[in-house]
């Protein structure tokens, strides 16, 4: 029988997720979702150069629900690609590849992206006179 | 690119029930991967139910009792039923295992076991290993020597030197590491994969192999080496608790340290 007519057995189906995966599969994603939110953020910048009418548009849809809603999404998406990249950059020398380690290093990098997150966001209203 | 999904003749299907024996005591259900390939049907899961009052305590037992007194066309891979052989790595309960040394009762519910996973099926839970073989040939796995050996001697290695192969020797070619990497998945036809990569790293280690600088050429490139990501799947996977990531890391340093 020829290799083409076997069948290929079940991967992401059936293989349970794991911190590891999941956590790269979202460092993925974020970077994803940074460089989507980048085009937003260039549209930002292009209204506030263009004048006051289009920079007030452009006021009124990052400030909506929806538009906040994004700016959270983005902001964590921001801080958890940093956690995580930190964790990159101590594999690159070498560090913290032990089983143990990588679970705690993830599940810091989750955390302090949501801590981050949280913060600024509390810094942002506060800044604002909202709080 | 990557396919996400099996393809239409990989589909699995709901296939027999074999019920628990009577006056059962301890029954737990196994839901096995067949494939036949003598058959023009798609794959298909079996249910087995088996008494673990009268069955031994790892997953591997439970497989062979299944084939001794239920079906005997169930078609696996076994030989030293202690972790040293690496033939019955198959995935067990979600994740890449060797089957004799998963003991049954650390998984709740029914015990799902299918072959090593985004492998051809050659039947039932045997992979196709051919590619996995081809790429540990591909990395030359072997002393390679310029200098003749002293005449009257082995070549000597300094308990110093010899340590540094600890965590590397040891591998048991089972491919339950590579086999449960993403990236292998997507790319195992160009990317080495973490079995072969920590054995190219245990020659390279070596302090008697003189083709070091060779072997890093042989790997600089985008797919072999580097399509490693980091997911860290492998090291979790190791039925053996090495560490391939590691090893693939140090080789990564090398190929920095020599620029």
């Amino acid at each position: 029988m020829s290799n083409r007519d076997r069948p290929l057995s079940p991967h992401l189906q059936v293989y349970r997720p794991q911190i590891t995966s999941v956590l790269s599969i979202a460092h993925r994603a974020t970077g994803v979702v940074l460089a989507a939110g980048l085009i937003l953020l260039l549209w930002w910048l292009a209204a506030a150069a263009s004048g006051p009418d289009a920079f007030g548009a452009a006021q009124d849809a990052a400030g909506s629900f929806l538009g906040r809603l994004f700016l959270f999404g983005w902001t964590f998406a921001l801080f958890y690609h940093l956690c995580n990249g930190i964790r990159h950059l101590f594999w690159d020398i070498g560090r913290g590849f032990e089983l143990g380690t990588v679970a705690l290093t993830g599940w810091l990098a989750v955390v302090g992206a949501a801590a981050l997150t949280g913060l600024s966001w509390v810094l942002a209203y506060a800044a604002m006179g909202a709080l | 690119m990557a396919e996400f999904a099996l393809p239409a003749n990989s589909k699995i299907r709901k296939g027999k029930d074999h019920a628990a024996p009577d006056g059962a005591g301890r029954p737990k259900k196994f839901r096995i991967y067949r494939w036949d390939p003598d058959s023009d049907e798609t794959p298909r899961i079996d249910s087995f139910t088996v008494d673990l009052d009268d069955c031994g305590p790892m997953v591997l037992d439970a497989v062979i009792k299944i084939k001794n007194e239920v079906d005997s066309t169930l078609t696996f891979r076994r030989s030293c039923r202690e972790g040293v052989c690496g033939s019955c790595a198959m995935n067990v309960d979600g994740t890449n295992t060797l089957a004799c040394t998963r003991f049954i009762d650390d998984i709740r519910g029914d015990v799902k076991v299918y072959p090593l996973p985004h492998m051809k099926v050659v039947k039932d839970l045997v992979p196709d290993l051919t590619d996995a073989y081809a790429q540990y040939a591909a990395i030359e796995p072997w002393l390679k020597t310029e200098t003749p050996a002293p005449p009257d001697a082995e070549r000597l290695q300094s308990p110093a030197d010899r340590e540094k192969l600890d965590g590397l020797w040891e591998c048991i070619l089972c491919f339950c590491c590579t086999t449960s990497c993403p990236s292998y998945w997507w790319n195992g036809d160009r990317y080495l994969g973490p079995a072969a990569l920590l054995q190219a790293n245990r020659w390279i280690a070596d302090s008697r192999d003189e083709h070091t600088g060779e072997r890093l050429d042989a790997l600089e490139d985008p797919f072999r080496l580097y399509r490693c990501h980091t997911i860290m799947n492998c090291t979790k996977a190791c039925p053996k608790d090495l560490n391939p990531a590691r090893a693939i890391g140090a080789i990564k340093q090398r190929m920095v340290a020599r620029r």
